[in-house]
Order: structure tokens, then C-alpha cells, then sequence
């Protein structure tokens, strides 16, 4: 898979907020079971595996079997290339934008306020 | 698409943010991903089609450079630029071989001017318009996990 392409569906799992607060359990306890993970949402077990399909399918997350109980656990590596470009992008217009700011209100008050 | 969306209030009147945002001395004044260090170089020329040229120094002492293009210009609302890191020698870096799109939109406020940015990463001018309406929001959603303080600025 194309790396953009990749991106894309990495994002696109993200975009679903039950999705995300499973990730977010993830990064906090390094393995849960399946039937953890379900317990904190209302909704059907089926519908839980739908959403760990999606993220197992675009890497976000790896399932592993263990006797009866199946674990997951997140895959940085997938996480990493998506939070790398957010925070790139952000990383770099946030301090540019402050520069911005500093400079045009500067040019602002050169300009005396007048015509406004 | 992937889409960074910044918004960012800025006591100036849109006309002074608009030229900050287009003019050589201002861009090199405020492109740049450090805190304390702004670009160290920067060419650029301000028309539809216009190229510009900006170069980086970054934290590991390496320098970055983008180019683009600009793609519309509307005084004092509205630039659209197409984005490209280019690097060096660098080795491959996320969305380093891709044209991504950067818009600001100026709208006038009581203090001065909202500045609101969307930074999408985008494999081609042609994708970016096939995936308009697509994709767009699925990276905003992501964005608003991680708010952004939006500072309030008194002229």
C-alpha cells in the first residue's frame, strides 16, 4: 500500500470516536482482552469486533490468541505515522502563527491604528 | 484527507495579516518551525502561479526547505498555496514526497483578524479535487482531540 494511501486509511479509522477511545484505553494499559475492551460501550459484541477490524486492518492495533482469550494491543508504529504528520504540520504552524501575530501587530501599530 | 485546522485571532486589521501573508518580508519574519527561529531564507513571489521558496533550520541543526505555488490570491480573504517539503538528503519522511495545500482564510473581527489555517496533505493537485467532500473532516475530527489554545490577543 502506497504510504498516502496508507495515511488515509489510518485517518479514516480515527475518524470514528468509539475507535479512538478504544486506542486511548490501549495507550494507557499496554494489552486488554477483547471482552474488556467491550465493556465500557453499549453496544454488541459484534459491533466492538467490527471497530477492532478496522483498526486491525489498517494496522493500528494487533490482535494475538492466547488459549480462549484473544489480546490486543496497539501498533505504535501505525499510530506514530499519522501522529507524526499532525504534529509536524501543527508543531509548525502553531509557533509560525505565534510569529505571525508578533509581526503583523507590529505592522499595526507602525501603522498608528489609522483607517481601521 | 488528512487536514490540520488552526485558528488563530490576531490584532491587526485583515489588510496588514493579508500582506504578512504574501509579501517576502512576511513570510521570512514568521514561517518556520521553531519558537525563536524564523526562516532563514525566503524567495518568493506573490501572483497567481507565483513559486516561493523557504528555507529552515531545524532543532537537529539540519535545514528544511518548502516550495509551492500560489494558487489563489484574494486581497485581503483568501490564499491558497500548494506545499512541498523539500529535503535534501534527507531521509524519507512522512509526506515528504507529497503536495499538500495550505489555506488561510482572513475574516475581520472586532480586534482585528481571524486567522483560520487548514493544512491538508494531499498526493496531487488532481486527488485534492477528487477528494473534496470525501474525506475532508475525518483529520478535523482527529484535530479537536488535541484543541488548540486560541489565544486571545488585544491590540
Amino acid at each position: 500500500m502506497y504510504k498516502e494511501e496508507r495515511l488515509d486509511r489510518i485517518f479514516s479509522a480515527l475518524s470514528d470516536p468509539t475507535r479512538r477511545s478504544i486506542l486511548a484505553r490501549l495507550e494507557t494499559e499496554p494489552r486488554l482482552s477483547i471482552s474488556d475492551l467491550a465493556e465500557p460501550f453499549a453496544m454488541t459484541m459484534p459491533a466492538v469486533l467490527k471497530h477492532l477490524e478496522v483498526l486491525s486492518e489498517v494496522g493500528l492495533i494487533r490482535r494475538s490468541k492466547a488459549g480462549r482469550t484473544v489480546w490486543v494491543q496497539i501498533e505504535a508504529g501505525s499510530m506514530k505515522a499519522a501522529m507524526d504528520w499532525l504534529q509536524r504540520h501543527r508543531l509548525f504552524w502553531t509557533s509560525s502563527l505565534d510569529r505571525l501575530a508578533r509581526y503583523a501587530e507590529a505592522k499595526e501599530r507602525e501603522a498608528g491604528g489609522k483607517n481601521k | 484527507m488528512n487536514e490540520a485546522v488552526l485558528v488563530r485571532r490576531i490584532a491587526a486589521r485583515p489588510a496588514i495579516v493579508f500582506d504578512a501573508l504574501v509579501s517576502e518580508d512576511g513570510i521570512a519574519s514568521w514561517w518556520g518551525p521553531r519558537e525563536d527561529e524564523a526562516a532563514i531564507s525566503a524567495k518568493v513571489d506573490p501572483r497567481v502561479n507565483g513559486t516561493f521558496r523557504v528555507r529552515f533550520r531545524t532543532a537537529d541543526g539540519r535545514e528544511h526547505e518548502c516550495t509551492g505555488q500560489f494558487l489563489e490570491i484574494e486581497k485581503p480573504s483568501r490564499v491558497v498555496l500548494s506545499w512541498r517539503w523539500a529535503v535534501g538528503g534527507e531521509p524519507d519522511e512522512v509526506a515528504a514526497d507529497n503536495i499538500s495545500r495550505v489555506e488561510f482564510r482572513l475574516r475581520p473581527i472586532d480586534t482585528g483578524t481571524e486567522v483560520t489555517l487548514i493544512h491538508s496533505a494531499l498526493t496531487t493537485e488532481v486527488s485534492a479535487t477528487s477528494h473534496e467532500g470525501g474525506w475532508g473532516g475525518a483529520f478535523e475530527k482527529l484535530v479537536r482531540l488535541y484543541p488548540d489554545e486560541n489565544k486571545q490577543l488585544h491590540p
